[in-house]
């Protein structure tokens, strides 16, 4: 019997959320008392800071130049290597509950495993895999779906039209009409994507993931290794959870972030000295990628729908770490805490009022890349607490479940096992972590590859829709942890520049043989 | 109004990749989660593998230039129209374009990255068959002569 992995991820989690993170918001006894016993990093980054390229990246332990999904909307293919199933291979039992979104969502001709399971019936269907083998679904023997909201026909809706059919309508609809990502505001302050979602606190899709967690924990013998992603599809937008939740944050007591520049014209002259299609989303004369509301101007964001949205995002988060606490009690309960690692972490971040956005977009700043990651190992496993401070990345997951189960991490895994401490970090060559971003939506295209080495985030530009490929950002992290100073163009900053692009072009990752296509806005 | 075009080239002439594209009713061969296509006359009604019924109007089926285009008139999107291209390479392959103009634009971007991946699926489809000589090339061949031996090149 070997070491068991609760992986737990949430969707679009800000670093400084978590109390053990310097948050002051939502309340997260339990992230925090992971973060006491385990391992907590202070600069996890993602590889890409949208959702399907950074979980392919979590699965594959591959960067997205490899493994191809370089947008929402691209799927991996189904024969991509797995983590799950090289641990599925190795007597795991493997199980994904909640969002998974290695499909896309918008499937109208029902192409994807994703959206056809839960009609199915099955726990997994057979596939092929990057061996050659067949096995279940990307190495998962069990698999239950949720995502935001109510518009896929995933297990949890079938689940809410089973059980609670009155809530389905309750939930904030996700699309428009024109199935654009919708605008729509709500709440006190119009916010947008803020919704008065009136459904009980026990059929919402946090404490659901929770409970089919729990459901198929208990459904494992004692002996039993495994390796069981849980998926909530919180922090994530729209911000509407249950009503009856929402008196935990006061939003008008909410402090703005220091993120937001209060000043309009301080927030416009911020923008200004950073590559063109910042300021050109913030006006609303560019839209470059499906992620955010198209016909939502962030110039007209206000700060009280600032604080409204982490007033809803903090009760979203309290409601992860809780559901959280319930999954941790059960393990307890079988017996099983010692040998359980659990890791919490994220896909990517959220603006949430920095620089006067929201949402996410090509913009490589803390907002989106600073993700909160804890590893509580095994207490079985003796390892010590620590605090890392050295720059690691999600690319280094599938390699950390694979050492966990006693297994060399194989050649197609990019990353390494995470270090236990900055010694660790140290002496195995954690120096950098690379992120990638490329999107082309209705001709206009955005690239960028960032490089995160020596407390400096180094972003350079390809030629695009608006970039002419010499633009970029440069952003010390000691002296100005809110990007405000974009010192690409500094001279005294020439030569550490030169030498962070000189490294990043290095070591940018083998790309896929052939190129995947975009099959659906996300 | 977007304006979403796919193509790729098959090794096999046109002449042999038409016939899957002029048949109507052959489309849920060829187009993954496309399940059914009942054809009358010049009207078609597809069914896709999450049950939704989409009626479409064929607007030309050609087979001199090899052309198959066809709209969607469901009321979910407006200005349809899906046009299907087979053009000869001369070297014994074609290029296919499968292009998809409609509104919404995000409605254009999901029906055509399905087609995009249809015309992978044809690909794999037909190139998968053996090489089995076109109309065109039999025709342009001798009949074979009784008792000929068959010729080898150094």
């Amino acid at each position: 019997m070997g070491r068991k992995i609760l992986f737990v991820t949430t969707d679009q989690q800000r670093y400084d959320t978590l109390r053990c993170n310097g948050g002051t918001i939502a309340r997260t006894p339990v992230a925090d008392s992971l973060a006491a016993a385990g391992i907590r990093y202070e600069r996890a980054v993602p590889q890409s800071v949208v959702c399907m390229p950074s979980r392919s990246t979590i699965l594959t332990g591959q960067h997205p130049t490899t493994h191809g999904v370089w947008m929402n909307g691209v799927p991996l293919p189904v024969d991509a290597p797995s983590v799950a199933a090289l641990l599925q291979r190795h007597g795991y039992r493997t199980a994904l509950v909640g969002k998974a979104h290695f499909e896309p969502f918008l499937d109208p001709f029902g192409r994807f495993t994703e959206n056809s399971l839960a009609r199915s019936g099955a726990e997994t269907v057979q596939a092929p895999w990057a061996d050659g083998s067949t096995g279940p679904h990307r190495g998962f023997e069990h698999l239950e779906f949720a995502t935001h909201g109510t518009a896929a026909p995933l297990h949890y809706v079938l689940w809410l039209w089973q059980n609670h059919p009155e809530a389905i309508g309750m939930y904030y609809p996700v699309l428009d009409p024109t199935f654009n990502v919708n605008a729509a505001g709500g709440g006190a302050t119009g916010a947008p994507q803020v919704h008065d979602n009136a459904i009980e606190k026990g059929w919402y899709h946090t404490d659901w993931v929770a409970d089919r967690t729990i459901s198929w924990l208990d459904s494992l013998s004692a002996d039993d290794d495994w390796f069981c992603w849980m998926s909530f599809p919180d922090p994530h937008h729209p911000w509407d959870p249950p009503k009856s939740e929402l008196s935990r944050v006061d939003w008008r007591e909410v402090p703005l972030p220091p993120g937001y520049p209060a000043s309009r014209s301080e927030r416009e002259a911020i923008l200004d000295a950073k590559p063109a299609h910042w300021k050109m989303w913030y006006d609303g004369t560019l839209v470059s990628n499906y992620e955010a509301p198209k016909s939502w101007v962030p110039a007209t964001l206000t700060a009280d729908q600032v604080r409204e949205v982490n007033a809803r995002n903090a009760v979203e988060v309290e409601l992860i770490d809780e559901a959280l606490g319930r999954v941790l009690t059960a393990i307890e309960a079988r017996g099983w805490t010692d040998d359980v690692d659990v890791i919490f972490t994220t896909d990517h971040g959220e603006l949430q009022g920095d620089f006067g956005l929201l949402f996410k977009g090509p913009y490589h700043v803390d907002a989106l890349m600073r993700l909160p990651l804890i590893w509580r190992p095994a207490p079985s496993a003796g390892i010590a607490a620590a605090v890392v401070s050295r720059p690691v990345g999600l690319v280094d997951l599938a390699p950390t479940f694979s050492a966990i189960a006693g297994l060399k991490p194989p050649s197609w895994m990019q990353g390494h096992r995470l270090p236990v401490s900055d010694v660790d970090a140290a002496s195995r060559g954690f120096e950098r972590v690379l992120t990638e971003w490329d999107s082309d939506l209705f001709g206009v295209d955005v690239h960028l590859r960032t490089i995160t080495r020596d407390g400096w985030v180094c972003t350079a530009y390809r030629p695009g829709y608006v970039h002419d490929g010499s633009e970029g950002e440069l952003y010390n992290l000691a002296d100005d942890p809110l990007q405000r100073f974009n010192r690409w163009h500094d001279p005294a900053c020439a030569a550490l520049r030169s030498d962070l692009i000189t490294d990043l072009w290095d070591h940018q990752p083998p790309a896929r043989e052939e190129a995947l296509e975009l099959q659906a806005p996300v | 109004m977007a304006v979403i075009r796919r193509e790729l080239r098959i090794a096999r002439p046109a002449d042999e990749v038409w016939p899957a594209i002029g048949d109507p009713a052959a489309l849920p061969g060829w187009f993954p989660g496309i399940v059914a296509a009942q054809v009358d006359g010049s009207s078609r009604v597809i069914t896709t593998a999450s049950g939704i019924c989409l009626p479409e109007e064929i607007v030309t089926n050609d087979p001199v230039r090899r052309v198959f285009q066809y709209k969607i008139t469901a009321p979910l999107l407006s200005n349809h129209l899906g046009t299907i291209e087979v053009t000869d390479a001369d070297d014994g392959c074609c290029l296919v374009s499968y292009q998809t103009s409609c509104e919404p634009d995000t409605i254009a971007l999901v029906i055509g990255g399905a087609c995009g991946n249809a015309l992978h699926e044809l690909r794999r489809q037909l190139e998968a068959q053996p090489d089995v000589p076109s109309p065109a090339q039999l025709q342009a061949q001798p009949p074979a002569q009784s008792g000929s031996s068959p010729t080898t090149e150094a």
